[in-house]
């Protein structure tokens, strides 16, 4: 069994951080053990510098990837808080945990299968109807979503609705871990946004359009190449890319 | 068939469900009248008036009976008991009692899309206040 | 006249011809009934133990909505479950400060408004048919009377019970009677029209339900009844598609939600009252008895 954190042996190099030894300190604990950490660090930056190695609860560190949940009081505060490790700053007085999986299961079902009624969402997780509208579940989400009002969406059949106010979600399950009704918020939010792609979003021509081009074998000869390619040609190629013009729209 | 003692019962039951559903269970007289008004009652074990009595006693064989699932909170008995008891609150209780140790009554993971599609949205989420916790 | 409702899930679900066949009847009333801009499901049935305010939080997290954001004093429900809950909750926290303060400070960080104090009334849509329009003004506007239709209402029991939050005589209900007579229909009266249909057991165990619905429209057909009106989404779920389930019932009586009368009577266009969606089709008999008997119900297309 991997535990999340381990002893690790290296510090990070200091320099690299932007701080030094002048840059003021904050009292923070893991796990109930004190440490003091330079203030311009993230949770996760912290955590390290406090001499852990993560091996679980960090993935992209770039607060897209979900895996770095982490939960946290604060010494002059009753409540109990939500954040991404990699996202946020310490604070003076924070206990920490990292919570880098929720259990939450995945109902089985066929994108093929799955008919587009009212109830499609309560097919598959009927405990959407056990909300009791608490909203902790949007006081909990990083990405400043109304978890909430997608379950409820959800729950009434308005999938488009769920669909667009879950689009952020990141899947880091902080929601889930909390829930007194025990939803499984982020895999419904995936249902929901499945089923509004296949069976409600407008075809999109242009994908059909790449996808007829891929089986053609339009880029086959330009894949090849670039599998073959070595490691400092690929580097090269990525150094010298062109960078596209943000659109306007 | 009950037995009648003067010793008080051993369980805090009939404590808890007072307190639970606010009503006052020794203030039946056992008339009845809840019993021939509920609409429920062929598919009962216990008829709510027995409910009360076995309740009385102490007797825990109302939180295993099939009548506080069968209870549908329909308030025909709360609002013509002459006491003033709220026997649906009772129903309630009980339930709470058995759903407070984390033991749902359903299991909603097993549901079938039979139970599930077409239903009304009210029927389901009444279905899981009652029977979970 | 301008109408804040609160819908609730299965209005937008199953009870959509509710909902349609409701603000088509209040429009052509002079009534317009508008959808509160946010709401969440109300939770449907009422907490009955004492201690567990989590379960109070969605209807008043509702009312708080009324109150605080859209600064209404009255909100309209359509659903009889619905209606019911938020009653109770803003009965039990209107007597009850501490636990309104309790609950209010749950919700304190959720937004930016106050908590609520307890100032919103909860209305059925039937009470306002008969409190402020009046059903006098309705007969008044009714262009087909269903002459000749024999009608029960049936009642169920959120409408009802318990008695603080009923909105008519609990024994003896008449509005929904009162209403059709004002459109011309015949009523029929039977006491079962206060019994409980079954409820959520239509989830979990079918054969309770069947064996309130045969009870329900056997007395109903036995009085001549050709077909029953009511105001609960669930009690139309058990009352029609159960009922069309139930084998034993060898002839259906169809269901109509009393908004579908009101536009029947109206002579409103039928597909926008969602005839179709019910799963004992009601209109052969409108057929039968208006349209081609008596030829009054002229608007009414396929
Ligand atoms: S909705 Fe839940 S899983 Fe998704 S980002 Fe928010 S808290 Fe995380
Ligand atoms: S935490 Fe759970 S019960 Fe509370 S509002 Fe969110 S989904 Fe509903
Ligand atoms: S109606 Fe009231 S007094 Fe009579 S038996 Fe029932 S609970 Fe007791
Ligand atoms: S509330 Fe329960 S016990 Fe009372 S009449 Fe209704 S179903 Fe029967
Ligand atoms: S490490 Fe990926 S979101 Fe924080």
């Amino acid at each position: 069994m991997t535990i999340h954190v381990h002893e690790q042996v290296h510090r990070p190099r200091v320099s690299d951080q932007g701080f030094d030894a002048r840059t003021p300190k904050v009292r923070i604990y893991l796990m109930g053990k004190e440490y003091q950490v330079p203030n311009v660090l993230t949770i996760m930056a912290a955590i390290e510098y406090a001499g852990y190695r993560l091996v679980r609860g960090c993935g992209c560190r770039a607060g897209f990837c979900g895996a770095c949940s982490t939960i946290y009081r604060k010494t002059d505060d009753y409540k109990l808080y939500s954040a991404l490790a990699c996202q946020t700053l310490v604070e003076e007085g924070m206990y920490l945990v990292q919570i880098p999986f929720v259990p939450a299961v995945k109902s089985l079902y066929d994108m093929e299968e799955i008919t587009l009624t009212d109830n499609v969402i309560l097919r598959y997780y009927p405990e959407i109807a056990r909300c009791v509208s608490c909203n902790t579940c949007t006081r909990s989400c990083p990405q400043g979503i109304r978890v909430m009002d997608y379950i409820q969406a959800s729950l009434r059949g308005n999938i488009a609705r769920a669909a667009h106010l879950s689009f952020d979600c990141i899947q880091c399950g902080l929601c889930s871990s909390r829930c007194p009704a025990d939803i499984k918020h982020y895999h419904v939010g995936q249902l929901v946004r499945r089923v509004y792609e296949t069976r409600i979003a407008p075809k999109s021509p242009h994908l059909a359009r790449r996808i007829e081009e891929l089986d053609s074998g339009v880029y086959d000869e330009e894949m090849n190449r670039l599998m073959t390619s070595s490691l400092s040609e690929l580097k090269q190629r990525y150094e010298s890319r062109k960078i596209e013009p943000v659109s306007e729209d | 068939m009950i037995k009648i003692t003067t010793r008080r019962p051993a369980s805090d039951l009939v404590e808890r469900v007072a307190e639970l559903s606010g009503q006052s269970i020794f203030a039946c007289y056992q008339c009845g009248t809840c019993s021939s008004g509920c609409p429920f009652i062929e598919a009962m074990d216990l008829h709510p008036h027995m409910v009360l009595r076995h309740l009385m006693f102490g007797m825990e064989d109302v939180l295993t009976s099939k009548t506080i699932w069968v209870c549908a909170s329909c308030f025909m008995c709360a609002e013509r008991c002459p006491r003033d008891i709220d026997m649906a609150r009772i129903m309630e209780a009980l339930r709470q009692v058995n759903l407070r140790e984390n033991v749902d009554h359903i299991k909603i993971s097993h549901m079938t899309e039979a139970e599930l599609e077409g239903v009304p949205q009210i029927a389901l989420v009444a279905h899981f206040r009652k029977n979970t916790g | 006249m301008d109408i804040k409702y609160y819908p609730g899930c299965t209005v937008k679900t199953s009870a959509r011809n509710y909902e349609a066949s409701a603000i088509a009847a209040l429009r052509y009333l002079g009534v317009e009934l508008s959808e509160l801009e946010q709401w969440n499901c109300c939770g449907v049935v009422h907490t009955l133990s004492t201690d567990d305010l989590m379960k109070q939080l969605a209807p008043i997290r509702v009312l708080k909505h009324v109150e605080q954001c859209e600064e209404r004093e009255e909100v309209v429900t359509l659903c009889d479950m619905c209606y019911n809950t938020l009653s109770q909750a803003n009965r039990l926290v209107k007597d009850d400060p501490a636990k309104l303060k309790t609950v209010n400070t749950f919700m304190e960080c959720d937004d930016s408004h106050g908590g609520y104090t307890g100032t919103v009334r909860v209305v059925h849509l039937l009470q306002v048919l008969r409190d402020t329009i009046g059903f006098q003004a309705i007969k008044k506007k009714v262009k087909y009377p269903l002459r000749g239709m024999k009608v029960f209402p049936y009642y169920g029991c959120m409408l009802l019970r318990p008695g603080e939050v009923g909105i008519d005589t609990p024994e003896d209900p008449t509005i929904i009677g009162d209403l059709m007579r004002a459109l011309g229909a015949e009523v029929i009266d039977d006491p079962v029209k206060i019994e409980c249909c079954g409820s959520h057991h239509t989830v979990g165990d079918r054969s309770i339900v069947f064996e309130r619905i045969e009870r329900i429209i056997g007395r109903a057909r036995s009085k001549g009844a050709e077909a029953v009106v009511l105001s609960c989404p669930l009690c139309r779920f058990n009352l029609d598609t159960r009922q069309q389930e139930d084998r034993t019932i060898e002839l259906p009586l169809p269901v109509f939600y009393y908004t579908q009368l009101m536009g029947v009577a109206f002579g409103l266009d039928e597909a926008v009252l969602g005839l179709n969606e019910h799963r004992i089709d009601p209109r052969p008999l409108l057929r039968e008895i208006g349209y081609q008997k008596k030829g009054e119900y002229g608007r009414i297309t396929t």
